[in-house]
């Protein structure tokens, strides 16, 4: 099995890390993946993301071990940054491979929406010269709601 | 030393990413001895307390000692 969790601190290049995952599951009948990027905005000049090395990366773990579970997978890439960012840098990058696409698809969907809500991070954007952090929003709640019960 | 780390807005309310306190530390002392801004919205639900990298589930029986990390958790705001 395949699985590869890891928080970074410096610019990746998503595509060198899909190629190889893809390639470390022989058989799979789909793969799926999400990158997410800085999304830019004008008057964003910065995106910083702060995390909490105790909780933050095991926390990705137990969300793989989640997915592991819930859905038939061969292999889980979940690599996602930490630092200082700039607009259309990858943040985050999701892959899974199964031999179905709809466990691919959905493990990945699962994946996003608890990164995006439950996970550890703190986020802040430097507008005009000044910081503001980013306050969860009930959207995220939403998209969590999505996989209970 | 205790260490105390701030994490998102509360550092900005702390000053600081992480500050040094003496031991040992609960609910009260640790109140007590941070800057008043920051003391007054911990006891906000949503404000989380780990003690060496374990969460706690009631934050007012924090007991802290010597060496250990106390870290302020203000909600997450995702990946």
């Amino acid at each position: 099995m395949m699985r590869d969790i890891r928080l970074l601190d410096a610019p990746f290049n998503p595509g060198a890390l899909v190629g190889p995952f893809t390639n470390a599951n022989p058989g799979l009948g789909g793969v799926c993946t999400f990158v997410g990027e800085v999304r830019p905005d004008a008057a964003v000049e910065a995106l910083e993301l702060t995390h909490y090395e105790p909780l933050t990366l095991p926390g990705m773990h137990a969300l793989a071990d989640r997915a592991f579970d819930r859905f038939d997978l061969m292999g889980l890439l979940m690599v996602h940054r930490v630092g200082l960012m700039h607009p259309g840098e990858p943040i985050v990058c999701v892959s899974a491979a199964a031999l179905h696409r709809r466990d691919a698809i959905d493990a990945v969907d699962f994946c996003m929406d608890h990164l995006k809500s439950a996970a550890w991070f703190w986020k802040r954007e430097r507008r005009a010269g000044a910081w503001h952090w980013i306050e969860p929003r009930a959207q995220d709640a939403t998209d969590l709601a999505r996989w209970q019960g | 030393m205790i260490t105390v780390v701030l994490l998102g807005k509360l550092a900005d309310l702390g000053g600081a990413p992480s500050l040094s306190l003496g031991a040992p530390l609960d609910w009260a002392g640790l109140k007590a001895a941070l800057p008043e801004t920051l003391a007054a919205v911990l006891d906000e639900p949503r404000n989380r307390v780990a003690l060496n990298g374990v969460l706690l589930a009631d934050k007012a029986l924090l007991q802290a000692g010597e060496g250990d990390e106390i870290a302020l958790l203000p909600p997450v705001s995702g990946g």
